[in-house]
């Protein structure tokens, strides 16, 4: 029996150490060697000129290892006391308690400031387990001015968790939210990189075996003019509102400011429900990109472009008259479309028509032409569609149809809406981003360039730049080119002409410039109801809009403007356009001076 | 050599006994060093343990067969005490099977391997064998009090180990097959009553061995990461203080009960064999001294002794190798622990005293 029962042990023995060996050397290889990720660093996000818009800077955390510290519910509410940790701090500690394994570190609260650092590091010999850690966290040395274009990154949430490649993201705990920072993440992030260690059984580190460094992400240059997005930044004041430039000839976006803006520095390692409600919740709306998403009506700076389409269809020549009386009837009907000129404009023709921006003019241009010629034109220039821009999120607007209204209010079109829809009103809605693509393209004479925030790319480690491409969507088609250079006239004289609607903006300017007022109507006003604006309470007031461009000839910037309740195209939009372009003229041409 | 010879034997010690004794010790040591990271402390402790383990096996085995035979049933009761003793002021994890007496802590448990085997022979040796069914009830009770009260502590393991000694000295008695298999069938019976009795831990033990993936982090860890050092360790093994098994920290109780795994990583299948070779030295000897005996007290003794260490060896082997649920049995001789060693020097002391305390037929 001792035999028997030796021979059974020794045949497992053999079994095991003969015939098994390679099987059982491979598990004690995976039970010893472990791969770590090491996350990489994420790239850089820079101006068109080098500064620096969103970096990497080494923060204060607070750490905690559950297996080093001994008592930690006596600990935890002192050390709460110490770095002011509040009721969803304490939440979510407790929750990373229960899933993470007691050798790894709980992140107890990022961002500490100096003070915190201070008073912790004074008694850290009191609280074994708590260590502060220096990481990496992302800052936005611009803070507010440039939060609707960079964006900002945050922790990786739960549904983003589910749609990510988690391979990638090993390691890596925040993720572009919105802006550049989104659409620019994959290029941004960089890649992975591992360690083989190897471990005891408790999964502690003892030592490296190999060693692939991650690769940092690609360095972002962006075409924006930090001067001159700081310009318009301030150029804005305290009015709600967006400014959007572009350089026509690229699609290269200049400025790109909406306003009010937030902090999103605050964002990046979570801020309290309750500040970020208050962010949410502010009637002003702080985190909506006005510049990418807002829906204005255009008002009258569509004007240019129905003009165009009446000189395209062959419904208007130049030189064809209309006369104004100051309001427009629709055969065998009494309602009285009226003109922003109570008194009329008398006669007048295309140039002076978006001079003084005459809507008889186009509201007869507009029953001429009919909705669907309006619709065909208007999208021509990128209304009701987005413009492409490399930002995340862009809405498309509204230009309506007689066929969308089937569709989406089940009404029939009426003839009155298209009058309205002639100076901008009704239905239509763009964004700012939107307008400017639009007197962009009307600046380039039919050249569409799409919009772009993303000027280069740069490999950090090879120091090997690569161009991001510039889009062109095909030229729009006109029969005649003198057609442009009408429409562009009218603009001009909208600025520098005796009569133009912006004639005291663009007094003493040095160079030439286009550019088209536009009102948007806020609220309908009642027949023969004369209102002025500056006697109604700044929230009821309209929407002020200004397009332009300058110089005339081989345009160098383009711009659209919006002052929520700014009251007047001309008196608060237009002012703000010529300071843009005086600065950005002057310092280009100080510029190319130099060069020369 | 006759001479040494008889000079050992006047010493009353048994020169192979001492020799397979001092391999196991040596091998036992040596693994330990590995065992234990290299603690040069924890070697020295378990020299100094073996140092004692080998005084007290020389004493007791000048203490002649007869005179074993009055001390068996102090030894018995004394053993008793201490056990309820464990009940009233023991220590340990769990478990209450440690007995704290100023500097020295033991586990009584572990005297009941001797005390139980010893008394049984005792009893039995004055009475007319093969025993009769009066005997076998009265040597029953002797060995199932220690053997109950071990499973109280809970210790199933040792408990049983405990009461298969008693069994071995009534089965070198001569109890009737019949008895044996109908004990066996009764045993069988009982066993699924047995499972309602156990602690969970217990069942948790069973489970684990028909199925350790089923729970790879909890129960089956010590299963799977045992079977692991071993298997890797192959033919010639990954070598002296190599094993990264054990030194990882992968391999629980690698100095005590899963020392063995240890041994097979680092020494390999060859390696084993050295082990095995060793035991079965000790083991022949054992039987054979058994078959020597003069009168069926030592006869009984010795065998059920031998037997005894065999199934620990076993029980031990099978357990780190996967064949059989995990109980603390440690490997005799080369475990780290003071009062197994103790024990079964102790007992290897009393197979020298019955081997040497012959009179002199053979050698005349």
């Amino acid at each position: 029996m001792m035999v028997g029962l030796i021979l059974m042990v020794l045949a497992r023995l053999a079994y095991l150490q003969i015939l098994e060996h390679r099987h059982f050397t491979t598990l004690s290889q995976d039970n010893r060697l472990k791969v770590v990720p090491i996350p990489p660093t994420r790239g850089l996000i820079y101006s068109r000129d080098g500064q620096v818009l969103a970096e990497n800077r080494p923060s204060f955390s607070l750490e905690m290892v559950s297996e080093r510290a001994r008592d930690f519910e006596a600990t935890l509410p002192i050390v709460a006391q110490l770095v002011n940790l509040d009721e969803d701090e304490l939440a979510r500690i407790d929750e990373a308690r229960r899933r993470v394994r007691d050798f790894d570190a709980i992140v107890m609260k990022t961002g500490l400031s100096e003070d915190e650092v201070a008073r912790f590091s004074v008694n850290r010999h009191r609280y074994p387990g708590f260590a502060i850690v220096a990481r990496l966290a992302r800052y936005y040395p611009f803070g507010e001015q440039l939060a609707h274009v960079i964006g900002y990154v945050g922790r990786i949430s739960e549904p983003e968790l589910k749609a990510i490649d988690t391979a990638a993201y090993r390691g890596t705990t925040h993720i572009g939210k919105i802006g550049v920072e989104k659409a620019r993440e994959e290029i941004l992030r960089g890649k992975v990189g591992y360690q083989q260690v190897e471990v005891n059984a408790q999964g502690r580190v003892l030592r490296v075996v190999t060693d692939s460094p991650p690769i940092p992400g690609h360095d972002v240059y962006l075409t924006l003019d930090l001067g001159l997005q700081k310009m318009a930044t301030e150029a804005l004041t305290d009015n709600n509102g967006a400014i959007v430039a572009l350089d026509p000839s690229t699609g290269e976006v200049l400025a790109f400011v909406s306003q009010p803006s937030f902090d999103p520095n605050l964002l990046v390692n979570g801020i309290s429900k309750d500040s970020y409600s208050a962010l949410r919740n502010s009637s002003d709306r702080p985190l909506f990109n006005r510049a990418l998403q807002a829906q204005y009506p255009p008002g009258s700076t569509i004007k240019p472009m129905v003009a165009l389409a009446g000189l395209e269809s062959g419904v208007r020549h130049s030189n064809d008259h209309t006369w104004c009386p100051g309001w427009y009837s629709l055969d065998r009907d009494n309602h009285r479309y009226r003109d922003w000129l109570k008194s009329g404009h008398g006669q007048v023709n295309l140039v002076r028509s978006i001079a003084e921006s005459c809507d008889v003019y186009y509201y007869a241009l507009a029953r001429d032409l009919g909705i669907a010629r309006i619709h065909s034109m208007l999208s021509e220039f990128g209304l009701g569609k987005v413009t492409g821009i490399d930002l995340p999120g862009e809405t498309a607007g509204l230009l309506p149809s007689a066929e969308w209204k089937r569709k989406a209010r089940n009404l029939p079109w009426y003839p009155g809406e298209t009058l309205i829809t002639g100076i901008g009103q009704g239905f239509l809605l763009t964004s700012p981003l939107q307008l400017a693509y639009a007197v962009s393209t009307i600046a380039n004479r039919g050249r569409r360039m799409v919009p772009h925030v993303v000027g280069q790319i740069e490999d950090p480690v090879a120091r090997v730049a690569s161009e991001i491409g510039i889009y062109e969507r095909p030229v729009i088609e006109i029969t005649n080119a003198q057609y442009w250079e009408d429409v562009i006239n009218g603009m001009l004289e909208v600025v520098h002409g005796t009569r133009g609607t912006a004639r005291r903006s663009g007094d003493g300017a040095f160079y030439r410039y286009a550019g088209k007022t536009g009102t948007a109507q806020l609220f309908g006003i009642a027949q023969d109801n004369v209102v002025k604006n500056h006697e109604t309470p700044k929230l009821l007031r309209d929407h002020a809009l200004f397009i332009a461009f300058a110089p005339e000839k081989n345009p160098e910037i383009a711009v659209a403007i919006i002052v929520e309740n700014g009251g007047s195209g001309s008196g608060t939009a237009a002012p703000i356009a010529r300071q843009i372009l005086d600065y950005y003229l002057r310092s280009s041409h100080s510029a190319s001076d130099n060069d020369g | 050599m006759d001479s040494q010879r008889s000079f050992l034997f006047r010493l009353h010690i048994d020169p192979q006994l001492l020799g397979g004794v001092l391999i196991l010790c040596g091998l036992g040591l040596v693994v330990l060093y590995s065992a234990a990271d290299q603690s040069i402390q924890i070697v020295t402790r378990q020299a100094l343990r073996m140092s004692i383990g080998l005084l007290a096996m020389v004493v007791i085995a000048q203490i002649s067969p007869a005179r074993l035979s009055r001390l068996a049933p102090v030894f018995y009761l004394v053993g008793v005490a201490l056990l309820l003793a464990v009940f009233l002021f023991g220590t340990g994890r769990g478990a209450q099977r440690w007995l704290e007496i100023g500097m020295i802590r033991f586990q009584p448990s572990e005297i009941m391997k001797i005390a139980v085997p010893l008394t049984v022979s005792w009893f039995l040796y004055d009475r007319v064998l093969p025993p009769n069914f009066r005997t076998t009830t009265f040597a029953l009770i002797i060995i199932f009090i220690p053997g109950i009260l071990i499973i109280e502590q809970p210790d199933l393991g040792t408990a049983l180990l405990v009461m298969a000694a008693g069994f071995f000295a009534l089965f070198f008695a001569g109890v009737p097959w019949r008895w044996i298999f109908s004990a066996l069938v009764v045993a069988l019976c009982a066993a699924p009553l047995a499972w309602f009795l156990m602690h969970d831990y217990q069942r948790q033990r069973v489970l684990t061995l028909f199925d350790p993936q089923q729970d790879p982090l909890g129960s089956g860890y010590h299963i799977i990461q045992a079977t692991i050092a071993v298997g890797s360790g192959g033919i010639s093994g990954k070598g002296w203080l190599n094993g990264t098994q054990s030194h990882l920290e992968f391999l629980p109780e690698r100095a005590t009960d899963f020392i063995f795994a240890v041994y097979c990583e680092e020494f390999g299948f060859i390696g084993v064999l050295i082990l095995l070779a060793a035991y079965a030295l000790v083991l022949a000897r054992g039987l054979r001294i058994a078959m020597n005996a003069q009168d069926s007290f030592g006869r009984v003794l010795a065998a059920s002794l031998t037997m005894t260490l065999f199934i620990y060896i076993f029980v031990n082997m099978g357990m780190v190798t996967g064949q059989l649920p995990v109980v603390g049995v440690p490997l005799p001789l080369v475990s780290y622990g003071g009062t197994s060693l103790v024990t079964i020097l102790a007992g290897l002391g009393i197979l020298m005293s019955i081997q040497t305390h012959r009179r002199f037929i053979t050698y005349s």
